[in-house]
């Protein structure tokens, strides 16, 4: 062979190489995500009304979680999550450890919640529901998370590929053997804001 | 008989005496009670106020009836040594567990880093605050303390009525504002 047509050979070659390796990275496979919990990319929050008068908020400060996501499959996903439910804060020393008391989260007896996903059905536009069953307070109950994906893609920093999704649920209190707090404040808005990082 | 004799407490000690465990009887009845209460009751947030207002003061007054014992005779113990013994050493726990309880009501309310509102009269900063679990460790310390504390009175009463009935002596009466000694 002569030089030009081994030239255009080599070419080719690293042509192939580099366009199944970029294929293989962007095809979207299915992965695992774990919580970005070392960044603190991902948030449990809740908000429940104040005598009917006023929004109240307040976040679970650990938790941990993985997701399978395949942007090409999306009825594919599916999430598990683990809560430190005595890890709660609504910014009020007082309030906190009488949230924590028996009449609402018991968290000497039931220390730990978990969400299991068992179905995620895409609904187009970035929305979905996920499915699964919320072991709370020793209730274990299937709920419906409505999902919204955020965005992904890689961070300027470094290997991984980054995903995030907002899903928001109102649970009733009365449900998980909580006492009401009242007319207009039967239920607790869940918002769980998380970023995944693919392992 | 303002100040303490060998024989007798004066007037000051006694006073502080019987305020101090009117006060401590009546905040363990209502720790109790207010923890119970229902967050739409009328006194949700008046008995939490008034629980940790009281105490603060205690605590004030705690430190000025230490300080007045140390600079007056103590009246002699009366009973057997191995009761004087034990008298000693049950008043010496009445007084820490007095201090400890009323430690760990300030951090409990504290933990956030707020001030205790005194009878919107003062405000006692926090210090120690932003602990892990801060709030949960000092209830549960207050929470024992308290019923150890309430168990110790129950035996120091009846060892004051023991001396008054049994042994006849004037240890009762001398802590009392009836004329005795
Ligand atoms: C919360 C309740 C109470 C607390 C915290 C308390 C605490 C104390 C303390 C610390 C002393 C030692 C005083 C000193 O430094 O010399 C004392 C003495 C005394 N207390 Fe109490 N007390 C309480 C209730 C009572 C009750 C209900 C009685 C009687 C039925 C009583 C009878 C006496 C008597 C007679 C003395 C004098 C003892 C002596 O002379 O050696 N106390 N108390
Ligand atoms: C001798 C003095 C005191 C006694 C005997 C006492 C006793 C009690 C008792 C029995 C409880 C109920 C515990 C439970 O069942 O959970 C309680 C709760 C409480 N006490 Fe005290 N206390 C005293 C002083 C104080 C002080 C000085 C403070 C704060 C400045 C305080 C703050 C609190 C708070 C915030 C609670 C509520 C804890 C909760 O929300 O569960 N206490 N106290």
């Amino acid at each position: 062979m002569n030089t030009y047509a081994k030239k255009a050979l080599r070419t080719l070659i690293t042509g192939l190489a580099l366009s199944t390796a970029l294929l293989t990275t962007n095809s979207a496979m299915a992965r695992e995500y774990q919580f970005d919990i070392k960044g603190a990319h991902a948030f449990i929050q809740f908000q429940i009304k104040h005598l009917g008068f006023s929004w109240l908020s307040g976040r679970f400060n650990k938790f941990d979680g993985t997701f399978n996501w395949d942007a090409a499959n999306p009825n594919a996903s599916s999430v598990n999550v683990e809560i430190d439910v005595a890890s709660l804060d609504s910014m009020h020393a007082e309030r906190d450890k009488h949230l924590r008391g028996e009449d609402y989260l018991n968290v000497d007896k039931y220390p730990q919640a978990t969400f299991t996903s068992t179905s995620y059905t895409d609904q187009g536009d970035g929305k979905g529901l996920l499915k699964g069953n919320l072991n709370l307070r020793g209730v274990t109950k299937e709920i419906a998370i409505d999902v919204e994906f955020i965005g992904a893609g890689k961070s300027p920093w470094g290997a991984g590929l980054h995903a995030g999704f907002r899903g928001t649920v109102a649970l009733k209190l009365e449900d998980f053997g909580m006492r009401s707090m009242g007319p207009g404040a039967e239920h607790v808005y869940m918002t769980l804001d998380v970023e995944g990082i693919s392992k | 008989m303002i100040k303490n004799s060998e024989h007798s407490y004066g007037l000051v000690a006694k006073l502080m005496h019987w305020l101090m465990a009117l006060a401590v009887i009546g905040l363990f009845a209502l720790g109790l009670y207010m923890v119970e209460l229902d967050y739409y009751d009328r006194l949700y947030r008046t008995l939490p106020h008034i629980h940790k207002s009281i105490g603060i003061l205690l605590f004030a007054v705690l430190i000025g009836r230490l300080l007045w014992r140390r600079f007056n005779p103590q009246p002699k113990p009366q009973g057997s040594p191995a009761e004087r013994r034990i008298a000693h050493w049950v008043h010496m726990a009445l007084y820490l567990l007095m201090v400890a309880i009323m430690v760990s009501g300030y951090l409990i309310s504290t933990a956030d880093g707020r001030a205790i509102e005194v009878f919107n009269w003062f405000e006692v900063p926090a210090t120690l605050a932003d602990i892990d679990g801060q709030e949960d460790i000092a209830g549960d310390i207050h929470e024992w303390l308290a019923w150890t504390l309430i168990a110790l009175v129950a035996l120091h009463a009846l060892a004051a009525l023991k001396h008054h009935f049994i042994d006849k002596d004037n240890t009762l009466k001398r802590m009392t504002f009836f004329k005795g000694e």
